[in-house]
């Protein structure tokens, strides 16, 4: 869109008063106005590589999920003298279309300025781009209201505010917050700094054998009357255990305890519906699912948004600064301070678009299937442990596995010698390490673009691991050894 | 960049000192021990020592660690078991990782092999720091030969923090 069309003189300075208060009621419209609107930035591409079906409707295309593998530029690349890159790190980061990355790199080669703020065309343009993902997210994860969604850093950052601007006003001494054993650091460390400040208590719902939740934990919580707040990850990171989030949340509802589901792993992955969830604060991060680096979203209900204090202080948070106070900005601007990370709320916003296109229905369905064969191929693999729901319908694409002779740091760097990409460590969940009595895990993760041959692949290399530290298991008990 | 081989590196003395590692558990009452971990990886580490006439007479570990960490533990408990203190002071990553081979190491890989001596050298200088208390109070022959200065120690702190 171009200044100009709007008949303003290009001179700011020689509008009158009434012209100016026109113009600015005019951005201030538009900033709320464009949600049906998607952002032209001058000279965009052509048309960008499109995966194959466009269908708007709510029904799921067909997709061919290898066909996506072309959308993604690093997948073509080799590793250690050749060899084809196996992915297999989803649950850490994802790779990024090409959709994506040109999109950011549109934004800054043809409309980078500042958001709302100048009222020259690049601004207007960055400022409708910008504004327009707030628009995809809510679709996406079904927000009814926009000014509910705040962009931050990622899931981390979004917990840590409302640790710091919920928590810390909210918690009194003697309280219990309340997270699960099968958290990422991210939403423990936040909680323990409130507790330790505040004078509250951190209690866990442990897992059981199967990797799942004891909800009963959280029923004995509840009956004591002190919790405050309820925090826990819709799908875990290392174990791939999809929560009963609908359980959860309906008992802290009758128990009138607010809480807080960390989506990371599973809105990059599954469909969400945050409407119906009824939870009161969601966090997510850009960065797992398709997006850039550096961006999430945490949303929270405009009551408890409006019962929060600003977690940063500076520009755009701001209606009125004086010398000794001031007055905050609308929701959701009161919690974005500074300019914000434009270009990759932007990059967020194309990988909304393509994840849409594809339909979160099938992603998942696909993942549910590479889950179920390679549960089935590692299990073959002699000596290996693999934790967490044995059923795939009650995980995600998550398979964290261990030799019982081999530690996980000597498997990821032997079979990174075959090209797959593999996570070995404690994943930012040393309580479920400790709970596992394990030092760390090998893990695989998968996504949209992963294929069965990927998983022979990492079968294929697991077994050169087993033959190098001679581990012997149910395949070969009773032969001689090698 | 420098191209595979990664599964080299799993030669049959690390497999075997991975399986098998050499002075592993612990001593009981210690003169000295330190324990310190790897935040990223998980690997932890725990060294026992005892010191008489200035010089390790006996080192066990015990932890959690990968092959490359519990090789490294191993050989770096076999080369200062009985040498003097001033002998131990002078042992580099050099001696462990040229032992098992390991000089090329990818820089992801130098930490599970270098906790260890990380966590020696710490324990090193807890055990002199304390004993230079001691000798301030006292006319104790074994602290006056241990003739640790104050900058040394420092020294050997400023060691064991960059090691990696």
């Amino acid at each position: 869109m171009d200044a100009t069309q709007n008949g303003q003189s290009p001179q700011p300075q020689q509008l009158s008063q009434q012209g100016k208060k026109a113009r600015r009621r005019n951005r201030h419209r538009r900033q709320f106005q464009h949600a049906q609107k998607q952002p032209q930035p001058p000279q965009q591409k052509p048309q960008q590589p499109q995966p194959p079906t466009q269908t708007k409707s709510s029904a799921q295309p067909v997709v061919n999920f290898e066909d996506l593998r072309g959308d993604f530029p690093i997948l073509a690349r080799t590793v250690r003298d050749g060899k084809p890159l196996v992915y297999l790190d989803n649950a850490s980061t994802t790779q990024k279309p090409t959709q994506v990355i040109d999109a950011i790199s549109d934004y800054y080669r043809t409309y980078n300025a500042n958001t709302h703020r100048a009222v020259y065309a690049l601004a207007e343009e960055s400022t409708e781009a910008y504004e327009a993902v707030r628009d995809k997210v809510a679709k996406f994860v079904n927000i009814k209201d926009r000014q509910e969604i705040i962009f931050v850093r990622g899931t981390t950052e979004a917990i840590n505010l409302v640790a710091y601007a919920w928590g810390r006003g909210h918690v009194r001494p003697g309280d219990i917050i309340v997270t699960t054993e099968y958290e990422h650091h991210s939403n423990i460390v936040p909680w323990q700094l409130v507790a330790e400040e505040k004078g509250a208590v951190l209690e866990y719902v442990r897992t059981d054998d199967n990797g799942e939740l004891i909800l009963d934990d959280l029923d004995k919580l509840l009956d004591t009357g002190r919790v405050r707040l309820v925090a826990f990850s819709l799908m875990s990171n290392v174990l791939g255990t999809i929560t009963d989030a609908d359980a959860i949340i309906s008992k802290c509802k009758a128990a009138g305890v607010p809480t807080l589901v960390d989506g990371a792993q599973a809105v990059p992955h599954m469909p969400v519906d945050i409407a119906s969830l009824g939870c009161d604060f969601f966090a997510f991060s850009g960065h797992k699912m398709l997006g850039p680096t550096g961006i999430g979203v945490l949303w929270a209900s405009k009551k408890m948004l409006a019962e929060m204090v600003p977690f940063h202080g500076g520009g755009d948070m701001i209606r009125e600064v004086h010398k000794y106070e001031s007055t905050w900005n609308d929701l959701p601007y009161k919690f974005e301070a500074g300019t914000p990370n434009i270009a990759d709320v932007i990059g967020l916003g194309a990988a909304i678009d393509y994840l849409e296109r594809i339909g979160m229905k099938n992603v998942r369905s696909h993942e549910m299937s590479l889950t179920r064969y390679a549960l089935e191929k590692l299990s073959a693999v002699p000596d290996l442990k693999i934790y967490g729901p044995k059923d795939a319908s009650k995980r995600g694409g998550v398979i964290s596995f261990n030799f019982q002779s081999v530690h996980p740091h000597d498997v990821a760097y032997i079979i990174d010698e075959a090209g797959v990409a593999l996570r070995s460590g404690h994943h930012c969940a040393q309580v479920l390490m400790e709970k596992l009595d394990v030092a760390a895990t090998s893990r695989a993760s998968f996504y949209l673009y992963n294929t069965t041959s990927e998983i022979d692949a990492l079968v294929g290399s697991l077994d050169v691991v087993a033959q190098k530290f001679a581990v012997r298991g149910k395949k070969e008990e009773g032969e001689a050894a090698r | 960049m420098s191209s595979g081989g990664n599964a080299d590196i799993y030669h049959e003395m690390i497999v075997d000192y991975s399986r098998n590692p050499a002075n592993f558990g612990k001593i009981e009452n210690p003169d000295v021990t330190f324990h310190d971990a790897n935040p990223l990886c998980g690997d932890s580490i725990d060294i026992d020592m005892n010191i008489s006439d200035n010089a390790v007479s006996d080192i066990k570990f015990h932890g959690k660690g990968c092959a490359i960490c519990m090789a490294c533990s191993s050989v770096l408990t076999e080369i200062t078991k009985g040498k003097s203190l001033e002998e131990v002071k002078a042992v580099g990553k050099d001696d462990i990782l040229g032992e098992l081979g390991l000089e090329h190491l990818q820089a992801v890989r130098i930490k599970c092999a270098l906790l260890s001596l990380k966590v020696f050298k710490s324990a090193l200088y807890t055990y002199l720091g304390k004993h230079l208390q001691d000798s301030g109070n006292s006319t104790d022959p074994d602290a006056a030969d241990a003739g640790m200065s104050p900058e040394e120690i420092d020294r050997l702190k400023e060691e064991a923090a960059g090691l990696y």
